[in-house]
């Protein structure tokens, strides 16, 4: 197999692994260091995690953070999912391309910007209306929604692209209402695409810094916000124990996917196989 | 079913319109109001900047305030942090480029069993936390860090090399986090890549690296586009890694933009600041976004 041979790609790939893995290895290593000074070792020690979980406002961050995150990822995967179809099933509607303009720009917008606008928009409509009385988890929510659709409408929207729209013609034509063959016919092929965007898009939450710096208002600090302002002041081991902690359960997480996306492919070999069963597989392994 | 036939049209309104109004809201319109707040006067009031409608003896005045721009265009300092945003981040995704397109590359040439656990390797740090990634070179770069520590030992350096707070720290700062950005669209793309046309170059007496530079590499021509710009165009507003990689030095205006805001609260400076970078922005992202919605729509 080519992955074997020792080619100019293979040496860059696994120099490129080792320069992205090994940063979050040392983190992992000195967060049981027992010294304040990260780049000492003065042998193991669990007290920085018993520190962590004693911070009270780093805990109160976490928990806004994993409410905002779960809320605006429920939220980023109906709105995203609406937006890929609209994206793939709809070619000519009057603004179309307004459409997809805003629908892909978010990807690429510097978070200044958006965090800076969103807040003038908001700064603007509670002049104007009243509303958002003051800023918040539910402005924070707004501007995750926002940006995190984009991100689902890009992974709904290449799985939605492969899908065989003759079933769906099929189902119509034996009198399915469009809706009741969204929800029947598309959305169950569509389901690995959803729970993929909506983890992106829970992950994207969670690790926003600028945006929510911006749209936050007095009370509603993220994790983000707590753990940049403790950065700025220096290194400190409290840091390295979260990230740890961050680590193990993404890495949990990215082992289950590849179990799943491992068990489908068995699955796929058996010769019981239908079409569904080898684009969800190769949904799983293509997903960009 | 007469009845639901009729719904049809009202339905497929809906769908569109629930995603538009929402984008229209919360992504464009925000824009039309930095534009108009650009055109203000800062103020020592809540909200910190002048209306610029008036309104009074039925009469609409419209006052137009250049002075942030004029402002801006007068000051070196602005001109040179959008000039060295720019050129930060051309060079680093040209970096990212130059190591991702390899990494890409043997990505999509190992069997379908590594591809998925190597495709996994490449996203797994872009789901932890990007703060904490930036985080870790701080006790890497530090003068007592490890690499200086490390290389001191080594008895290679007596004193410790400055690199912290310097221009390298957020070359290697930004390449280590938009790396994956750079990957995943170029393996997207190679992964398509139709085989016979390669063999059909080397049947045909083409050397491998001719058929490198003339059948794969245009072939991937969209992947190169939609990795270079996921790096480039979030690279010039940048601030976090500036912010705590930089040194003064290494001015970015993602982190002007911050500093006008937060530290001088001059909001009407930080939004032109924004729509000048919009401007300088506007051509890429219209690039991307055109490649961008021709691959969605398939």
């Amino acid at each position: 197999m080519a992955s074997r041979k020792l080619t100019f790609s293979n040496v860059v790939l696994c120099l490129g692994l080792l320069f992205l893995y090994l940063p979050m290895f040392i983190l992992v290593l000195y967060s049981f260091n027992a010294s304040k000074l990260v780049t000492v070792w003065a042998g193991f020690s669990g007290k920085w995690y018993i520190e962590l979980f004693a911070d009270d406002q780093l805990m109160s961050a976490v928990w806004m953070s994993l409410r905002i995150a779960f809320f605006s990822s429920c939220m980023a995967v109906i709105l995203g999912t609406m937006a890929a179809f609209v994206m793939t099933r709809f070619h000519r509607f009057r603004g179309k391309p307004l459409f997809s303009g805003m629908i892909t720009a978010p990807l690429v917008m510097p978070d200044v910007i958006t965090g800076l606008s969103l807040l003038l928009l908001f700064v603007a409509m509670s002049q104007l209306i009243g509303w958002p009385a003051e800023r918040g988890m539910l402005t924070i929510w707004i501007a995750h929604v926002t940006f995190s659709s984009a991100y689902v409408a890009v992974v709904v929207s290449s799985r939605l692209r492969e899908v065989d729209t003759s079933i769906e013609e099929a189902a119509m034509d034996l009198g399915a209402t469009p809706f009741k063959t969204f929800f029947l016919i598309t959305i169950p092929v569509i389901a690995p695409a959803i729970a993929a965007g909506w983890l992106l898009a829970f992950t994207l939450s969670l690790d926003d810094l600028v945006i929510a710096s911006f749209v936050s208002g007095p009370g509603s600090t993220t994790l983000p916000m707590v753990v940049f302002s403790s950065v700025r002041l220096g290194v400190s081991p409290k840091i390295n124990a979260l990230a740890t902690l961050f680590v193990l359960v993404v890495s949990f997480a990215a082992f289950i996917a590849w179990w799943l996306a491992r068990r489908a492919e068995a699955r796929r070999r058996s010769p019981l196989r239908t079409e569904e069963e080898v684009n969800w597989t190769s949904h799983l392994s293509n997903q960009p | 079913m007469k009845c639901l036939l009729r719904m049809l049209p009202k339905g497929r309104t809906l769908v569109i319109s629930v995603p538009f109004l929402w984008l229209l809201l919360f992504f464009f319109v925000p824009f039309i109001i930095v534009l108009k707040i650009s055109f203000s006067e800062a103020e020592v009031a809540i909200p910190p900047y002048s209306e610029i409608f008036q309104f009074a003896d039925d009469t609409l005045r419209i006052l137009l305030n250049l002075g942030n721009y004029v402002f801006l265009s007068e000051d070196e300092l602005y001109w040179s942090a959008y000039l060295s945003s720019v050129k930060i981040a051309f060079i680093s995704s040209l970096i990212c480029l130059c190591i991702g397109y390899p990494m890409a590359y043997a990505m999509a040439r190992a069997n379908q069993r590594t591809q998925t656990i190597l495709l996994l390797l490449i996203l797994l740090p872009s789901w932890t936390s990007f703060l904490i990634r930036v985080y870790a070179w701080i006790g890497i770069l530090k003068n007592n860090g490890l690499i200086n520590n490390l290389l001191m030992w080594l008895g290679l350096i007596d004193s410790p090399l400055p690199m912290l707070n310097t221009n390298f720290a957020v070359y290697v700062g930004i390449v280590y986090t938009y790396l994956p950005f750079m990957v995943l669209p170029l393996y997207a793309n190679l992964i398509k890549l139709d085989h016979s046309f390669l063999e059909a170059a080397s049947d045909l007496g083409c050397k491998p690296w001719k058929v490198f530079f003339e059948v794969t590499l245009p072939l991937s021509r969209n992947g190169i586009i939609a990795g270079s710009m996921l790096v480039f165009i979030p690279v010039v507003g940048e601030f976090v890694i500036p912010e705590l990689l930089g040194g003064p030095e290494s001015l970015m205006i993602g982190k002007v933009l911050w500093q006008e805001f937060f530290n001088n609260r001059d909001w009407p400076i930080a939004a032109a600041l924004a729509i000048v970078m919009l401007a300088i922005l506007s051509i890429p992202i219209a690039y991307f976004n055109h490649h961008q919605a021709k691959e969605m729509e398939g």
